[in-house]
């Protein structure tokens, strides 16, 4: 099951064969260096420690560079742990968008743009209340938030808040073009986050 | 956005007529019907672009037996075939929206000489 951390680089759209308009997000994605592995004999549990994005060493801290040092590994800006299966995954192998092919389908995660503080309609979108008949500095208010009888708000209520901002899963995007030379994976349709967010790619199931 | 630019260059049109907004133009769509394809052609005033890179498009206004049709083609789609410059036209602005509210007379836009 290949996964790959990488960042957004923005939507365009891709023409099929028959001239229908595809739209598409462009995700540079890899190469990811494993960095180290975790096996359930050793740490009770599997996972791959996967790194992303070379970067000068002078920009980390000395307990991050001691990561790469412990394997001889050029400095890379982000770690990433991911529970992923380790056989045949060893420290110091490369990860590229070869793992991927078109036509599959893959889930990405990011973090999606943050809204500030919004109210109950963008944020959980509710329907509001009416434009005319009568309604007065209530047209985008939350309505009623429970009964009398219960005399209390339930834990959990909907309201209006910080929206945005959060981890966001996108399942099942299909991948519709891999650029091996670049790095690049075109996925069909949107992804969470702003451009130049850091997403995490992985094949469906 | 430049690896976005990069990824779109195979699929944007080099031979493209150079055209703007007040231009008349015929542009040549491919349209298939019944499994056969042929090539139909839609001629009127273009009355704005929009876009950038593969994702660039037009409006080409006309017409049609006394009522308004407005087209939008995406520049750089394979289905529009070709696109000729019939007449410059000469206008002030980049959208011309305010050709909606005319009639007759009022549409006229002078050419470029």
């Amino acid at each position: 099951m290949p996964a790959l951390l990488g960042r957004k680089l923005g939507m365009t759209r891709v023409f099929a064969d028959d001239g229908t308009s595809v739209p598409v997000t462009v995700v540079e994605a890899g190469p990811c260096v494993v960095v180290d592995t975790r096996t359930p004999q050793r740490d009770g549990y599997a996972a791959v420690r996967v790194a992303f994005e070379p970067v000068s060493e002078r920009k980390l801290t000395r307990g991050e560079r001691g990561v790469f040092a412990k394997r001889r590994l050029p400095a890379h800006r982000v770690v990433r742990e991911l529970r992923l299966p380790t056989d045949g995954v060893e420290p110091g192998q490369t990860l590229t968008v070869e793992a991927f092919e078109p036509g599959q389908l893959v889930d990405v995660t990011g973090t999606s743009i943050g809204k500030g503080f919004a109210g109950a309609m963008k944020r959980h979108g509710f329907g509001g209340q009416r434009d005319s008949h009568g309604v007065s500095l209530m047209h985008r208010a939350v309505g009623s938030i429970g009964s009398s009888d219960i005399a209390r708000v339930f834990p959990g209520k909907r309201m209006p808040g910080r929206a945005g901002g959060r981890r966001v899963t996108v399942k099942r995007l299909r991948v519709v073009r891999v650029d091996a030379k670049n790095n690049l994976l075109l996925l069909r349709g949107a992804v969470p986050g702003v451009r130049g967010a850091l997403l995490l790619v992985r094949s469906v199931g | 956005m430049e690896k976005v630019r990069l990824v779109e260059a195979a699929q944007v049109k080099k031979a493209l007529p150079a055209f703007a907004p007040g231009d008349t133009v015929r542009v040549h769509i491919k349209i298939t019907e019944g499994g056969r394809e042929r090539v139909q052609a839609f001629e009127g005033t273009v009355i704005g672009r929009r876009g950038a890179g593969v994702s660039e498009s037009f409006t080409v206004r006309r017409i049609s037996h006394g009522v308004g049709v407005e087209r939008i083609f995406p520049l750089h789609s394979p289905r529009v075939e070709k696109i000729d410059v019939v007449r410059r036209g000469r206008v002030r602005r980049a959208k011309l929206h305010y050709l909606r509210g005319k009639v007759g007379k009022e549409t006229r836009i002078k050419e470029e000489r």
